[in-house]
């Protein structure tokens, strides 16, 4: 498992805290998504469970009072243009429901998703088309390709229903499956390809249109683990080339804290966490958060700022100098090869010291929890 | 590409033989279409087109066809022959999808229905066809032989018992007939004490099924049957004598306990094309033969096997003076 | 996935409620409840046997029937100033006009032509053209066949009659039947009013709604093909709108997230993707329009029927036969080519192939052009028009009727006396020992009544009982309880012969191709000639009695049963017979413990579908001497003042298969096994 430099990173907003009782702060104008209170309710009448007290109880109770089920549960939050924002949750979380939500795949209950500055909630439903067509566009866990349309025309699907003319919309197809790695299969039926290759398909579907933003609903995890990796890398690289705001659904730790600039932990429809990786590993919000990322190789997503000490007058000065943002698997050959602690320096001034003794705490537990393994 | 040219020129072969073929004897289709035009200006257009509706038996089609055949060799009409159950047959007069009703056995409920006065007064009675029809029990030829008395319906509970059937309950079967004929037999049974338990065989093909059988394999079997009928002249069955039909014996239904009477077949026509002055309404309206003539034509369609067009030219041909006094 | 776990409630949620009690019934196995239900019931009958049976006789109605008869009256009475009639008239007009023009086209003289305008030779080469064109050159030889035989066996212009009206009421269906079939794709409401009438369009039988059809859109072709399309409708709708909805929900989220319009949806997404399971529909739609080739012929309907009832008029097999074959043949080569069609489409698409588009072009355009020229040569010259004069058919009549003839004598002196040992020890019983039919018809209504109940809710939980309830009652109001009895005694009895032949002949043909290659093609037969054809032969043997009704409930039932148990079994995978193997199962417990448990849904969906088929064939066992509900249906459409009878009797009909298609069904979800009899399933004309 190597780790992948982040030049994305300087784009997006370091300033969420973590813990999710604070709501994050107020859309600026600029975000590429603002979501701000959104409900999903499921069952007779659910629109009459928000802004109840029964919109207070838990799932359980809520079911056996009025036959609904929480799918989302009073959500806010904001993405940055350019970020690759992660939803992570188990199975019934409510991650799926939440970015069906964002297009109103499924209808949200209560709450706004604005989106390039248009709200989706309030849109008709030609100004809903409209955006769909334009603006987003989505990558499906079981690609939802058209089995009666060669690959070419599946990827084209998104220019045809805008009216493209099929000449033109055919050229732009080639285009994408060229920079998909998919270039020779044009003429080929969906079922003629392995999963990986389909969803491949799927992205460029997705890209064709050029949308603003991509969101990926668990796209890798039907793929075995090899296919996973490189489709993983292959989504790192168009954002590189791209640019896109990404919203990534998954319930792979390892696959949120490798793509996502930030991630959002949900739980039960609510969000428990939203953070940088580090910050979701360093400082987990809670119990559910910390089990679920004891198995994380902190020390390839720990930077040096969640293993500094404050400066002492008696520091060696002689040491070598790092930014706060060093993960610690990096800094740790330096560190080690040389006598003096590391010195942090953010912005030309001294904000910590790392010596061996703290990396080595981060090495070592994490080959003793590697290692209790069976 | 050379094959794609070989299979052209093989086409092309293929398309100039037939032509040739195509040339010989091209003559007859247009000759016989100047033919019919002559003779639809001959016939000058006075008649127009006969609906005849054709009920599902065969003696009904051998009066149909025989009056049709004389409409289109004599008066150049166009016969449009339906095949319809009575009923439908009625509902069709105030459409003018039927025009004429060769042999009706007696529908009072469908008189009432359509004939001026009580109905809507699309059908009128247009007279007897000459036809008498015999509606009674009968019971198959070696059964009157061998038991002579069987003839009487004062003897039938005597031999109730080999009448049994898996069917019947215990009691003698009395074999019902075709739900569309008129029927007592329940009210029958019941009001001369018989020890007979009515089944309907519930179509003409299961009872004259059942006669043949019973005669072949010398079984019991007692039923509802009529003449004319072409069957008769296959099998022909004797019929048992029930205390004679007398005015009114009919009446009120649950208690008949008499016999059937004579019934006379008659015409029914649509209103409407009776007044329309057609030369067929007078061929319909003097059509009259006997059950003798019908049951001649019946059976070239049943034994001989001839087609009910075949069957009703046959008999015209054979019988030019009866044909004469129908026509107008 | 999060999405799916999420559904709302009540759209995947199992009544609760009815699993309890059936749980608790569970200590005691359920086959000796039933046990214990049905011995006391006969000692019940024992002492109440005869009363309160609500008999009713042949000739007699009731209240209810003469207030349906008046309805009728005044619908017919109104006839000239309803505006719906005006309506109907002017549809039925589109239909007989084309109708009329299509036959003039091709099987009637156009006078003053003495011929159609096109000849046989014309409309054969065109048929085959477009055989090869949609399906292949085997299917064009096998189209070209089949038109040849009509004209061989002396019945062209019958034949192609049959087509014409098969084809309009076919084009009608789909015009209507799409729509509709949308419709309950995308609406549960819909989808669960609209399989209501579709269920009383199936099971009501013709001839209820024939007369009230020709009433509206007169007689003849237009009345033909309107009711040919009452029929014909159902399995189209069903099985598209199954079709439709089950195109996968993720590919419908992923092409609307590209923003699609719901028009865009449907055309380039739902139909396409759907289009396999709508052919097959088209198919079902095609074999059931052909099915009422003969009842149509009763007002009048053109087509093949007609020499069907001509045949049965005069008691002659042969006549009869040689018609109803072709009926078979039409049925088959239809059969077979929108299968290969609809096969050859996808192969097509598969391969996406169009390497040999250019020579497939110019064989169409060649073929085309020869098609063309027979077409011209078909109208000018007469041996091309007019199909030669052929003694086969008369030969094969007679072959047929001496067969017919052979087999009655011989054996009619054995299956008399078999009838009735049958009859006696399984339908009438005894005064000391009940029959089926003396404990379903003799009981007092009320005891039959509360024992039907009780079963349903042993053998199907509250899921069974309640329609039971609604469906008894709906008969007791009808006034034909004693009757409905009858109908239920013959249709049980003939289902457990039908099964038994299905599990026999079934287990044979998946354990051996060879039987399978043979008996196939005479189960399809079986399937399609009109029980009209054998009618007279089985009276033959059997004389008009309700045995001869259950025989012919048979011949049409079990090809249907036995294809689906056939195809049931073969669908066992091959690596669980080889894991019995080779734990050294015998055949016998290879076959008990292994292909019939696995094949088990099959099994029920071929004894659901037995029960319909049976009891579909009621209304021939009124034709037969079996009386009963078949009679009464008869009967009302033989007698204008007896209509409501027949109204009465049909509803009861439908009763009844609502009821035991509800119980079996019940039956079947409530063991846990996968809610096999869906909608599709209740097609009749089987096959899937």
């Amino acid at each position: 498992m190597t780790t992948i430099p982040r030049t994305g990173r300087s784009t997006a907003p370091q300033g969420a805290t973590a813990g999710a009782e604070q709501p994050p702060a107020p859309g600026s104008g600029d975000a590429a998504l603002s979501v701000r209170n959104l409900w999903k309710v499921f069952g007779p009448k659910a629109d009459k469970v928000v802004g109840t007290p029964d919109a207070d109880l838990s799932r359980q109770e809520l079911k056996s009072k009025t036959g609904c089920v929480i799918g989302v549960r009073d959500v806010s939050f904001d993405v940055a243009p350019g970020e690759v924002f992660v939803v992570m949750g188990l199975s019934g979380s409510g991650k799926s429901t939440l970015v069906r939500c964002l297009t109103r795949l499924i209808e949200p209950t209560a709450g706004t998703v604005v989106l390039d500055g248009e709200d989706v909630t309030a849109a008709s439903e030609a100004k809903l088309r409209e955006l769909r067509r334009t603006h987003v566009s989505m990558v499906f866990q079981h690609f939802g390709l058209l089995p009666h349309r060669q690959v070419l025309d599946n990827v084209a699907y998104g220019l045809e229903v805008r009216g493209m003319s099929k000449k033109e919309r055919r050229a732009k197809a080639t285009e994408i499956l060229d920079l998909v790695g998919l270039d020779g299969y044009e003429t080929s039926y969906p079922d003629q390809l392995s999963g990986g290759m389909q969803q491949r398909v799927g992205l460029a579907r997705a890209l064709a249109s050029d949308p603003t933003m991509l969101l990926f609903d668990e796209p890798f995890s039907a793929l075995d683990p090899l296919i996973r990796r490189d489709m993983q890398n292959e989504v790192i690289r168009l954002h590189h080339e791209l640019g896109k705001t990404m919203v990534f659904i998954t319930h792979d730790l390892q696959e949120a804290l490798k793509l996502g600039d930030r991630i959002l932990i949900m739980r039960d429809g609510e969000i428990v966490q939203v953070g940088t990786p580090d910050q979701v590993v360093g400082a987990p919000a809670d119990d559910y958060v910390r089990d679920f990322t004891s198995d994380v190789p902190r020390s390839h997503v720990l930077t040096l700022k969640w293993v500094m000490r404050d400066p002492r007058p008696g520091d060696s000065s002689e040491g070598p100098v790092m930014s706060s943002d060093t993960v610690v698997f990096k800094a740790a050959r330096a560190a080690l090869a040389s006598a003096h602690p590391v010195r942090v320096v953010d912005g030309g001034e001294l904000v910590g010291i790392v010596d061996d003794e703290a990396i080595l705490r981060v090495v070592v537990a994490e080959e003793t929890t590697e290692g209790s393994k069976p | 590409m050379t094959r794609g040219w070989k299979g052209g020129r093989l086409a092309a072969l293929a398309v100039g033989a037939t032509l040739a073929l195509a040339a010989c004897g091209s003559n007859s289709i247009d000759a016989e279409t100047q033919e019919n035009e002559k003779k639809a200006q001959a016939a000058g257009g006075a008649c127009e087109e006969l609906n005849m509706a054709v009920n599902p038996w065969v003696g009904y089609e051998a009066s149909a066809y025989v009056v049709g055949t004389v409409a289109e060799q004599e008066l150049g009409c166009t016969v449009n022959y339906k095949n319809l159950k009575e009923d439908v047959s009625w509902q069709g007069f105030a459409t003018g999808e039927v025009d004429v009703v060769i042999e009706d056995w007696g529908h009072p409920d469908l008189e009432k229905k359509f004939f001026e006065g009580s109905g809507d007064g699309s059908a009128m009675d247009f007279g007897p066809n000459g036809n008498v029809g015999i509606i009674g029990w009968y019971v198959p030829p070696w059964l009157a032989e061998e038991h002579p008395d069987i003839l009487e319906w004062e003897n039938l509970n005597k031999y109730a018992q080999d009448f049994a059937t898996s069917e019947s309950g215990g009691q003698g079967q009395f074999l019902g007939a075709d739900p569309s004929y008129v029927q007592f037999d329940e009210a029958i049974v019941e009001n001369l004490d018989l020890d007979f338990k009515v089944v309907f065989s519930g179509s003409e093909a299961a009872s004259i099924e059942a006669f043949e059988q019973a005669e072949k394999n010398k079984e019991f079997l007692i039923g509802y049957f009529y003449e004319p009928q072409w069957f008769m002249s296959v099998v022909p069955l004797e019929k048992v004598a029930l205390p004679p039909y007398k005015e009114g014996c009919q009446e009120p239904p649950e208690d008949v306990d008499c016999d059937y009477p004579e019934t006379v077949l008659k015409k029914i026509v649509s209103t409407e094309w009776a007044e329309s002055g057609d030369p067929s309404v007078d061929l319909v309206k003097n059509f009259e033969w006997t059950n003798e003539d019908q049951n001649t034509v019946a059976k070239y369609i049943s034994q001989d096997k001839m087609s009910q067009e075949d069957a009703a030219a046959k008999w015209v041909e054979e019988n030019p003076d009866k044909v004469k006094a129908w026509l107008p | 996935m999060t999405a799916t776990a999420l559904r709302p409630p009540g759209a995947g949620a199992r009544p609760e409620d009815d699993v309890a009690p059936v749980q608790r019934m569970r200590r005691i196995p359920r086959w000796a409840l039933a046990v214990a239900v049905v011995v006391g019931w006969v000692v019940v009958w024992y002492f109440t046997k005869g009363t309160d049976t609500l008999t009713l006789g042949g000739r007699e109605n009731t209240d209810t029937h003469d207030t349906l008869t008046s309805f009728r009256d005044w619908v017919l009475a109104s006839r000239d100033t309803n505006p719906i009639v005006q309506l109907t008239t002017s549809i039925a007009e589109v239909f007989r006009s084309s109708v009329d023009w299509l036959q003039r086209m091709l099987s009637t003289a156009n006078l003053p032509r003495p011929v159609p305008e096109v000849g046989w030779l014309g409309v054969t080469a065109v048929a085959a053209w477009v055989g090869l064109a949609i399906a292949g050159w085997r299917i064009a030889l096998l189209v070209t066949a089949s038109f040849l035989s009509f004209g061989i066996l002396g019945f062209w212009q019958d034949s192609i009659d049959l087509l014409i009206v098969t084809f309009l009421a076919v084009l009608a269906a789909v015009v209507i039947g799409m729509p509709l079939a949308i419709w309950i794709a995308t609406s549960a409401r819909a989808n669960s009013v609209v399989s209501v009438v579709l269920d009383l369009m199936q099971t009501m039988p013709t001839f209820v709604y024939l007369i009230p059809v020709v009433l509206f859109f007169g007689i003849g072709a237009s009345g033909a093909v309107v009711a040919t399309l009452i029929y014909a409708l159902p399995p189209l709708v069903r099985i598209a709108g199954h079709g439709i909805r089950s195109v996968s929900p993720t590919t419908i989220e992923a092409t609307d997230s590209a923003g699609q319009s719901r028009m865009q949806r449907l055309r380039k997404v739902q139909l396409p993707m759907a289009r396999a399971t709508i052919i097959v529909g088209l198919n079902q739609t095609i074999m059931a329009a052909l099915s009422m080739a003969t009842i149509a012929s009763f007002v009048d309907g053109p087509g093949l029927g007609q020499p069907v009832l001509d045949g049965l008029k005069i008691n002659d097999v042969g006549r009869a036969f040689v018609p109803g074959l072709l009926i078979v043949v039409i049925a088959v080569m239809l059969d077979r080519t929108t299968t290969a069609a609809s096969e050859r489409a996808e192969n097509v698409a598969r391969r996406g192939g169009h390497q040999h588009e250019r020579r497939r072009k110019l064989l169409l355009a060649g073929t085309g052009l020869l098609a063309l020229v027979l077409v011209y040569v078909s109208r000018v010259s007469l041996w091309a028009a007019e199909f030669p004069e052929s003694e086969l058919g008369t030969s094969l009549a007679s072959v047929a009727d001496s067969a017919s003839t052979w087999v009655t004598d011989n054996l009619s002196s054995y299956t008399n006396p078999f009838r009735n040992e049958f009859t006696v020890l399984v339908l009438n019983g005894s005064d000391d020992r009940p029959g089926l039919q003396s404990l379903l018809a003799e009981s007092p209504w009320y005891v039959t009544g509360a024992a039907i109940a009780v079963l349903a809710l042993v053998v199907g939980g509250l899921r069974a009982l309640l329609p039971t309830l609604v469906c008894l009652a709906g008969i007791y109001f009808l006034d034909l309880w004693h009757d409905a009895m009858i109908t239920l005694t013959m249709t049980l009895v003939g289902t457990v012969l039908v099964m038994l032949l299905a599990l026999v002949f079934g287990v044979w043909m998946a354990r051996s191709r060879r039987t399978d290659l043979v008996v196939r093609p005479l189960l399809d037969a079986g399937q399609t000639i009109p029980p009209f054809v054998y009618l007279i032969p089985v009276l033959a043997l059997f004389g008009p009695s309700r045995f001869t009704a259950i025989v012919a409930g048979i011949v049409y039932a079990a090809p249907a049963a036995i294809k689906l148990v056939a195809d049931g079994v073969k669908g066992v995978p091959a690596t669980t017979i080889e894991a019995s193997r080779s734990t050294g199962a015998t055949r016998w417990q290879e076959i008990t413990k292994v292909q019939l448990p696995m094949a088990r849904s099959s099994l029920v969906l071929a004894t659901n579908q037995g029960l319909l088929y049976v009891l579909a064939m009621a209304v021939i066992g009124g034709l037969v001497g079996a009386g009963a509900l078949g009679y009464d249906v008869v009967l009302g459409f033989s007698r204008s003042e007896e209509w409501g009878k027949g109204m009465a009797a049909g509803a009861s009909i439908v009763l009844l298969g609502v009821m035991l298609d509800r119980i079996t069904r019940a039956a079947a979800a409530d063991r846990s096994a996968p809610r096999e009899p869906s909608r599709t399933s209740r097609m009749r004309w089987g096959g899937i």
